[in-house]
C-alpha cells in the first residue's frame, strides 16, 4: 500500500473541491484509506493519519474511530507522535468516552518524563480535558510538580491544579501547602498562574479565604501585602520589554492581582484598608489612551466598588466610569454601563450625575449598549426627573428593537406608577405606551392598568375618550383593545354624552361606539380574551345607552351560537338576562348612587348572573375595581361567621336588595345578630354583595313588580323612613327590608345611625348603610338593608332608634313600627 | 474562558478549543449559532455580545474572526488583550501570519494556543517565553529519518 498522503497535501486537495458533495467524496475516500491503515496497525504513518483525521474533524466530519489511535500515539516514544496524540486527545476525547481512562497511565508516566516538554504536554492535556477520575488519580503528581523549581512546569502545574479543583473540589486542601511559596517567584508566568490558583481557591471555599486573609507572624508572608508589593513593582518598575504591552508592564498579571484583591477585600475592613493606597495609585497612574490601560482601570473600578473602600476612592471610581462613558470606543462605553448598573444601588447619587450621558446611550446603534442604558435609566428614574426621563424612554420605546419593547413597557409602567406627578400625566403615559407598543405589553399589565384607571375617578371621561380615539384607527394591539373595551363598557355613557373636561369632547353616537365594539368582535385579529372583553362591554352598555338596546340584544343573541365556547356561554347568559330576567337587568346594572366619599370601584358591572357560573369571565374582570367593596364584603361576611367566599366578590358590588342571597341568609341561622351596622370604614356599599348566592343564577325571590307594599315606618322632624319589602322564594321565613331615609329640611342630617330591635322569636341582621348623611331637600337618601328571620311566621314588629346630627345639635329618637303589611311576614 | 473559536468571513471554522465538556452535537450547534450572530453584527457595534449566560468577545483580524466565550465576572477588555496577544504569538512564530498559515498549519496553531492558555486561563504572559517553548518543542520533533528509525514503544 502506498504511503498515505501528507497532511498538507490533503488540505490542499480538499480546498480545491468546488462543491460540498465533491469535498464529501474526497473526505470519504481518505477516511476509508485511513481506516484500513489503522487496521493494519501501521506505526509509521499513524501520526500522519491522525493529523489528517483531526483536520477532517474540524471540517465537521465524524472522527471517532481515531480515538483509540490517539491513545496509541500518546503511548509512543516519539515526540512527534506524542504531540499529535495529545492534541487528538484534547480534540476528540472527553470524559464521556470510556476510552479516555486509558490515558491516565500514559499521562502519569509522561508527568514524570525526563523531557520537560513532554511533561508539559501531559500537564496541558490533563488541565484541559481531564475528567474527575483522572484528576483524582493524578492530583498527587500535579501537586509534586507544583513544588518544582522549574518555572516552565510550575506554571502549567498551577493551572492544572485549578482544573483539578474545578472538577474535584474536595482535593483543594491538598494543594494548600504548595501555595505558600508560589508568590515568591520572579517568573511572571508562575506568578500569574499562582494568582489564578489562589483566586480559584478563595472563590470556592470561605475557609480558604479566611485562611489567606488572616494575619501571620511574618508580615512578609501575608497575602494582601504581598500582592500589593508585586503590583507596586509592576507599576513602578521601568520598561520591561518581555512583558510590556503598549507601555504597561504585564497587564494580565495586574488585572489578575486586582481581581484577587477584590475577593480578599470584600467585606473585610483590614484587607480593604491595606489595599486602598495601591488602588488609588493604579487608578490615577494608568495610561488610558489604549485598551490595555482601560482594561486595568476597569478591573480597578470593579475592585474599588466591591471592597470596603473609603468614599474618596469610590468617587474616584465613579468618575473613571463617567470618563469611560464619554469615550469614543464602544467597548469602553459598554463596560462603563455594565459597571454603573452594578453600582447604581449603592452609589445612586454619584451615578445620577451621569444621567444625561446614559440617556444619550439609548440612541446608540449597539444592541447591548442600548439594553444596558435602558436598565440603567430605569434605575435612575426618581420623582424629580420622571417627566424628562419618561419622555426619553417613550421615544426609545418607539424606536427600539422588538426584543426590548416588553421590558421597556413594563419598566415604564412601574416607574410611572411610582413617580407619576399627576393622574392625567399617568394616564397619558399609559396611553402612549399602549399605542406605541401595545402588542408587546405583558398580559398582567392589563388588569393593573384597569385598576389604575378606575382609581382616577375624575379622569374617567378623559380616559375613555382617549381610549376610544386610540382604537378607532387600529384595533390590532390586544392589550390596548382589552383596556379600551373594558373602559367603554364602564364609562360608555360618559363618552356619548361628551362630558370631557380635560380635552375637547368628541361627538360620538351610541351606534358608533357599538360599531367599534362589534368590529372588534368580528375581527380576525382579536384574541379570544379580547372578544370576551368586547362582548361584556356591549352588554354593560345596554343599561348605559338609551336608544340602542335592541341592537345590543341582537348582537348578544347572535353570539349565543358562537363556535368559541367562552363567547357562547357569555352570550347565552346575557341573553337570558334579556329574556327571562329583564326586570332584573335595570336593577342589576343600575349605577351605584354617587358616594360622598370616593370609592375605588367604578360604576356597576353586570356580572351578577355571571358570578361563579362563568369563572372564565372573571379572569378578565380585574379584581381591583371591587377591592374596597371586597374588603367590606369580607368584613360583613366575616361577621356572619364567614363562609367560603371565593374571591369573586369584586365583580358585583351593586345589586339592589332584589337579589337577596339565599345562602347568605342561611347563615343567619347560625348567628344571632342584631343592632348596629358593622362599623366598616367610611366608604360603604349601599347593598352588600350578594355574590355568594351566585352559584346559581336563579333569582331567589319574587318579581319585584309583584312586590309587597312599602310602608312609611317613621316620619318626624323632616326625617322620613320608608320600608320596602322582599321575600325569598326558597326561604319563606326571611324578609328583606330596605329602608330609605330622606330629609325634607333645609339642612343636612349627618352621622345618621339607624338601629333596630325585634322580639325574641325573630332574628335580625342589619347590613351597612349607604352613607351616614342624609342630604337636605330630599335630594338624596340613605339606604340600608335589614334581614329578618321569622321562622314562626309571627307578626312582624320592630323598635327603631335613630340618632343623627341636625342643625348643629345631636338628635335621638325611639319609635315602634307596627304597620308591617301582612305579606311581609305571613 | 469557556471556548475559543476562529472562523473565516464565510463562516468556515479554522480552529476550535473547548475548555468545557459538551456533546459533539451541542458543540456543532453552538458554533453555527455563534458564527451567525457574529457575522451579522454591524461593524460599528461593540465587540461584546451577551449570549446565554456567557459573554462573547470577538475581534476581526483581516479575514479571520477570533471569538472567546467568557464568564460573567471575567474582564472583557482584558479578553480583547488576550486575543490580541494570541495573534501576536502567531505572528511572531509564523512571521507575518495570514489565514492560510493557520489553515495549513492548524496543528501548530493549536500548539501555540496550548502554550499560551491552559484550562481557559493564561499561563504565560511573556511573548518571548511562549514562542521559545514552541520553537524548542519543534526542535524535539524528529526529522523524517530519525522518525523512521526510532522504535515506537
Amino acid at each position: 500500500m502506498p504511503a498515505p498522503i501528507r497532511l498538507r497535501e490533503l488540505i490542499r486537495t480538499i480546498r480545491t473541491a468546488r462543491t460540498q458533495a465533491e469535498e464529501r467524496e474526497m473526505i470519504q475516500k481518505e477516511c476509508a484509506a485511513i481506516r484500513s491503515s489503522f487496521r493494519e496497525e501501521d506505526n509509521t504513518y499513524r501520526c500522519r493519519n491522525v493529523a489528517k483525521l483531526l483536520y477532517m474533524h474540524m471540517l465537521g466530519y465524524p472522527a471517532h474511530f481515531g480515538q483509540l489511535e490517539c491513545l496509541k500515539l500518546i503511548a509512543s516514544q516519539k515526540f512527534t507522535d506524542k504531540r499529535i496524540g495529545y492534541l487528538g486527545a484534547m480534540l476528540l476525547l472527553d470524559e464521556r468516552q470510556d476510552v479516555h481512562l486509558l490515558m491516565t497511565n500514559c499521562i502519569k508516566n509522561d508527568l514524570n518524563h525526563s523531557t520537560q516538554y513532554v511533561q508539559g504536554l501531559a500537564l496541558c492535556t490533563l488541565g484541559c480535558m481531564g475528567s474527575s477520575e483522572m484528576c483524582r488519580d493524578l492530583a498527587g503528581e500535579v501537586e509534586k510538580l507544583l513544588k518544582t523549581s522549574n518555572s516552565y512546569l510550575r506554571k502549567k502545574a498551577a493551572l492544572c491544579a485549578v482544573h483539578v479543583i474545578r472538577k474535584v473540589p474536595e482535593l483543594m486542601e491538598m494543594f494548600l501547602p504548595a501555595t505558600k511559596n508560589l508568590l515568591n517567584e520572579k517568573n511572571h508566568g508562575v506568578l500569574h498562574t499562582s494568582v489564578v490558583l489562589l483566586t480559584e481557591m478563595c472563590e470556592r471555599s470561605p475557609d480558604m479565604l479566611a485562611h489567606f486573609r488572616k494575619v501571620r507572624k511574618l508580615s512578609s508572608s501575608q497575602l494582601v501585602p504581598q500582592l500589593v508589593r508585586i503590583l507596586k513593582n509592576l507599576i513602578m518598575s521601568g520598561y520591561s520589554p518581555e512583558h510590556d504591552v503598549s507601555g504597561i508592564s504585564d497587564p494580565f498579571l495586574q488585572v489578575r492581582i486586582l481581581r484577587l484583591l477584590r475577593i480578599l477585600g470584600r467585606n473585610d475592613d483590614d484587607s480593604s484598608e491595606a489595599m486602598n493606597d495601591i488602588l488609588a495609585q493604579v487608578a490615577t497612574n494608568t495610561e488610558t489612551s489604549k485598551n490595555v490601560g482601560n482594561a486595568i482601570l476597569y478591573e480597578t473600578v470593579l475592585t474599588i466598588m466591591d471592597i470596603k473602600s473609603e468614599s474618596g476612592l469610590r468617587v474616584l471610581a465613579i468618575n473613571i466610569l463617567g470618563r469611560f462613558l464619554l469615550n469614543n470606543d464602544k467597548n469602553i462605553r459598554y463596560v462603563a454601563l455594565t459597571s454603573l448598573l452594578k453600582t447604581v444601588q449603592t452609589d445612586h447619587n454619584a451615578v445620577q450625575r451621569h444621567r444625561s450621558t446614559i440617556v444619550d446611550c439609548l440612541k446608540d446603534l449597539d444592541v447591548s449598549i442600548k439594553r444596558r442604558a435602558m436598565e440603567l435609566s430605569f434605575a435612575l428614574v426618581n420623582g424629580n426627573n420622571v417627566r424628562g426621563m419618561m419622555k426619553e424612554l417613550l421615544y426609545f420605546l418607539d424606536s427600539c428593537e422588538p426584543e426590548f419593547k416588553a421590558d421597556c413597557a413594563s419598566g415604564i409602567f412601574l416607574a410611572a406608577e411610582k413617580y407619576a406627578p399627576s393622574k392625567r400625566w399617568h394616564i397619558d403615559t399609559i396611553m402612549r405606551v399602549l399605542t406605541t407598543a401595545g402588542s408587546y405589553v405583558r398580559d398582567d399589565a392589563v388588569p393593573n392598568l384597569i385598576q389604575l384607571i378606575t382609581n382616577s375617578v375624575e379622569m374617567h371621561a378623559y380616559t375613555v375618550q382617549r381610549l376610544y380615539k386610540a382604537i378607532l384607527g387600529d384595533y390590532s394591539q390586544q392589550p390596548l383593545v382589552q383596556v379600551a373595551s373594558w373602559c367603554i363598557g364602564e364609562y360608555g355613557d360618559l363618552l356619548v354624552s361628551g362630558q370631557c373636561e380635560e380635552e375637547e369632547p368628541i361627538q360620538v353616537t351610541e351606534d358608533e361606539v357599538l360599531d367599534i365594539l362589534e368590529s372588534i368582535l368580528i375581527s380576525n385579529m382579536s384574541a379570544s380574551v379580547t372578544r370576551g372583553y368586547a362582548l361584556t362591554a356591549i352588554m354593560k352598555l345596554s343599561t348605559r345607552f338609551t336608544c340602542t338596546v335592541n341592537r345590543i340584544k341582537k348582537v348578544v343573541s347572535i353570539y349565543g351560537s358562537s363556535i368559541d365556547v367562552e363567547l357562547q356561554q357569555r352570550a347565552v347568559e346575557y341573553n337570558a338576562l334579556f329574556k327571562k330576567y329583564d326586570h332584573m337587568r335595570p336593577a342589576l346594572l343600575e349605577r351605584m348612587p354617587v358616594m360622598e366619599k370616593v370609592t375605588t370601584n367604578g360604576p356597576t358591572e353586570i356580572v351578577q348572573t355571571n358570578g361563579e357560573t362563568e369563572p372564565a369571565v372573571l379572569e378578565t374582570k380585574p379584581p381591583p375595581p371591587g377591592l374596597q367593596p371586597a374588603s367590606q364584603a369580607n368584613d360583613l361576611l366575616d361577621l356572619l361567621g364567614g363562609s367560603d367566599i371565593t374571591t369573586v366578590i369584586p365583580t358585583a358590588p351593586t345589586s339592589k336588595p332584589a337579589s337577596a342571597g339565599g345562602e347568605l341568609l342561611d347563615l343567619l341561622g347560625d348567628l344571632n345578630l342584631t343592632g348596629s351596622p358593622v362599623s366598616a370604614p367610611a366608604p360603604q356599599i349601599a347593598q352588600p354583595p350578594f355574590l355568594l348566592d351566585g352559584l346559581s343564577s336563579q333569582p331567589l325571590f319574587n318579581d319585584i313588580a309583584a312586590g309587597i307594599p312599602s310602608i312609611t315606618a317613621y316620619s318626624k322632624n323632616g326625617l322620613k323612613i320608608d320600608f320596602n319589602f322582599e321575600r325569598s322564594n326558597t326561604n319563606p321565613s326571611v324578609t328583606v327590608i330596605t329602608i330609605q331615609a330622606s330629609n325634607s329640611t333645609e339642612l343636612d342630617m349627618t352621622d345618621f345611625v339607624f338601629q333596630a330591635a325585634v322580639p325574641k322569636t325573630f332574628q335580625l341582621q342589619l347590613l351597612s348603610p349607604s352613607s351616614s348623611v342624609i342630604p337636605a331637600f330630599n335630594s338624596g337618601t340613605i339606604t340600608q338593608v335589614i334581614k329578618v328571620l321569622n321562622p314562626q311566621k309571627q307578626q312582624l314588629r320592630m323598635r327603631i332608634k335613630l340618632t343623627y346630627n341636625h342643625k348643629g345639635s345631636a338628635m335621638q329618637d325611639l319609635a315602634e313600627v307596627n304597620n308591617f303589611p301582612p305579606q311581609s311576614w305571613q | 474562558i469557556h471556548f475559543i473559536l476562529l472562523f473565516s468571513r464565510q463562516g468556515k471554522l479554522r480552529l476550535q478549543k473547548w475548555y468545557t465538556t459538551l456533546p459533539d452535537k451541542e458543540k456543532k450547534k453552538i458554533i453555527r449559532e455563534i458564527v451567525q450572530i457574529i457575522l451579522s453584527r454591524h461593524q460599528k457595534t461593540s465587540s461584546f455580545v451577551d449570549w446565554k449566560d456567557l459573554k462573547l468577545v470577538y475581534k476581526r483580524y483581516a479575514s479571520l474572526y477570533f471569538c472567546c466565550a467568557i464568564e460573567d465576572q471575567d474582564n472583557e477588555l482584558l479578553t480583547l488583550e488576550v486575543v490580541h496577544r494570541y495573534v501576536e504569538l502567531l505572528d511572531r512564530y509564523f512571521g507575518n501570519v495570514c489565514e492560510l498559515d493557520i489553515i495549513f498549519n492548524f496543528e501548530k496553531a493549536y500548539f501555540i494556543l496550548d502554550e499560551f492558555i491552559i484550562g481557559g486561563e493564561v499561563q504565560e504572559t511573556s511573548k518571548k517565553s511562549a514562542v521559545k517553548a514552541i520553537e524548542d518543542s519543534d526542535m524535539l520533533q524528529e526529522t523524517v529519518e530519525e522518525y523512521m528509525n526510532k522504535p515506537a514503544f
